[in-house]
C-alpha cells in the first residue's frame, strides 16, 4: 500500500532508510524541524539546517522516489532561549517560498515553561501573518498532558482556521480535546514513550478517522521509521478495511498538506 | 473481530506482560535499598488497580495516562504573568 509519512525527521537518518521506506510503499514524508540533540550555537546555525531541509533532503528522498516536503521553525527545547529564537524567527520568512515548505512547525512546547509558550505565540503569529500551516509537537510522558491543554489554550487566542493546524503526538488522554477543538491530530508510533501501533489502532477505532494522521516521528533517538508499515499490518489483522486503512495512511495526510500551496504530490497510481 | 477472537490473540501477550511486570517489581525489591516511600511505586500500585477494575467503564489506558501526568491548571498564565491575546 502506498503511503505518506507525515513526520519523519530525515537529516538524522541513513540512505539506506529511504531505501527501505520507498520499498515499503512509502511516496511521500514530511520533516518538521527539530532539536538536534544538542543545542545550536547560533540563528547561523538554524540558516543551515534549513538548507539542508530545502535543499538537500529533497534530492536524497529524489533517488528513491519519494517526495520530501519539510516545516520550519525552531523547536521548543531551544525556544527556551527567546534572544536566539528571536534570531531564527527572523530567519524563517526567506526560506517559506521555498518548493517544499509547508508551513510553521513542529513548535510546541517540552517542559511547559514560560519561555516556550512566548516563543510558542511567537511563531502562531508568524504563520498568520504568512498564511502558513501549523505542526505542533506535545511535551512527552507526564507533561503530555498539561502542555497540550496549555497549547490548546494558546491556539483558542488566534484566528486561524483550525483545519490547517495538526497537534502531534496524541495519545488515549489528548486525542478527544484536540479533534473536538476541530485541529487535525497526529499519533506517533514509539516503541516506549508514545503509541504502538495496536494502541494507534484501537484510538482509530475509538474516535474515528477523521482528521487523524499517523507518523513514525523516526529521528536519531530509539524510533522506528518505517512504523508506518506496522499499522497498516495491526489493522489488516484486526479486520479493517483497506479503504480505512488508505485514509488514514494517505488521504488524511494528503488531505491536510494539501491546504499549503507547496504540497504538489504525485498520485504514485498515475506515475 | 469479537472478544473472544481477541482474547484468543492477546491471551499470550497480556500474560507475558504482566510477568515482565511482576518480574520487575520483583527486581526492585530484591536490590538493596528502600524505594516502598517512593511517589513512582505508589503510581504503580495505583495503575494495577486500575488495571483491575471493572468492565463497566473500558477507558483504563485513558485513566492510566492521566494517573502518569502532572495537572492541568487553567489558570497556568497567571503563574507565568503571560496574558490572554484574546
Ligand atoms: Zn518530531
Amino acid at each position: 500500500m502506498y503511503y505518506i509519512d507525515p513526520h519523519l525527521h530525515m537529516v538524522s537518518r541513513t540512505t539506506d532508510d529511504y531505501e527501505t521506506l520507498a520499498k515499503m510503499g512509502c511516496v511521500a514524508i514530511s520533516e518538521p524541524a527539530f532539536w538536534a540533540g544538542f543545542d545550536r550555537g547560533s540563528g547561523e546555525s538554524f540558516r543551515d539546517y534549513f538548507r539542508q531541509l530545502t535543499e538537500v533532503e529533497p534530492k536524497r528522498a529524489a533517488q528513491y522516489g519519494i517526495q520530501h516536503f519539510t516545516w520550519l521553525c525552531i523547536n521548543a527545547k531551544e525556544a527556551e532561549n527567546v534572544e536566539l529564537s528571536r534570531e531564527v524567527l527572523k530567519i524563517i520568512p526567506e526560506f517559506l517560498d521555498c518548493p517544499n515548505v509547508l508551513g510553521i512547525g513542529e513548535i510546541g512546547l517540552n517542559k511547559n515553561t514560560k519561555n516556550e509558550a512566548i516563543i510558542f505565540q511567537e511563531h502562531m503569529e508568524l504563520a498568520i501573518a504568512h498564511q502558513q500551516q501549523v505542526l505542533i509537537h506535545t511535551p512527552h510522558l507526564e507533561d503530555k498532558y498539561q502542555g497540550t491543554r496549555m497549547i490548546l489554550d494558546m491556539l483558542g487566542e488566534h484566528s486561524i482556521d483550525r483545519s490547517r493546524v495538526l497537534v502531534d503526538h496524541v495519545e488515549e488522554h489528548t486525542v478527544g480535546p484536540v479533534l473536538e477543538a476541530g485541529y487535525w491530530a497526529g499519533m506517533t508510533l514509539y516503541p516506549v514513550t508514545k503509541c504502538t501501533p495496536s494502541r494507534a489502532v484501537d484510538i482509530i477505532e475509538r474516535h474515528g478517522a477523521e482528521r487523524l494522521c499517523v507518523n513514525s516521528a523516526g529521528d536519531w533517538g530509539p524510533s522506528k521509521p518505517t512504523a508506518v508499515p506496522d499499522l497498516v499490518l495491526e489493522m489488516r489483522r484486526r479486520g479493517h478495511k483497506e479503504s480505512l486503512i488508505k485514509k488514514v495512511v494517505y488521504d488524511n495526510p494528503r488531505d491536510f498538506f494539501s491546504q499549503s500551496k507547496n504540497f504538489n504530490l504525485e498520485n504514485p497510481a498515475e506515475r | 473481530m469479537n472478544s473472544n477472537q481477541i482474547l484468543d490473540r492477546e491471551f499470550l501477550e497480556i500474560r507475558a506482560k504482566i510477568l515482565e511486570v511482576a518480574a520487575a517489581l520483583d527486581r526492585i525489591e530484591r536490590a538493596e535499598g528502600d524505594v516502598s516511600g517512593e511517589p513512582r511505586m505508589a503510581l504503580i500500585a495505583e495503575a494495577i488497580k486500575i488495571i483491575a477494575s471493572g468492565h463497566s467503564d473500558p477507558i483504563r489506558a485513558e485513566k492510566i495516562q492521566l494517573l502518569f501526568s502532572r495537572t492541568y491548571d487553567e489558570q497556568w498564565r497567571d503563574e507565568f504573568s503571560i496574558a490572554s491575546r484574546s
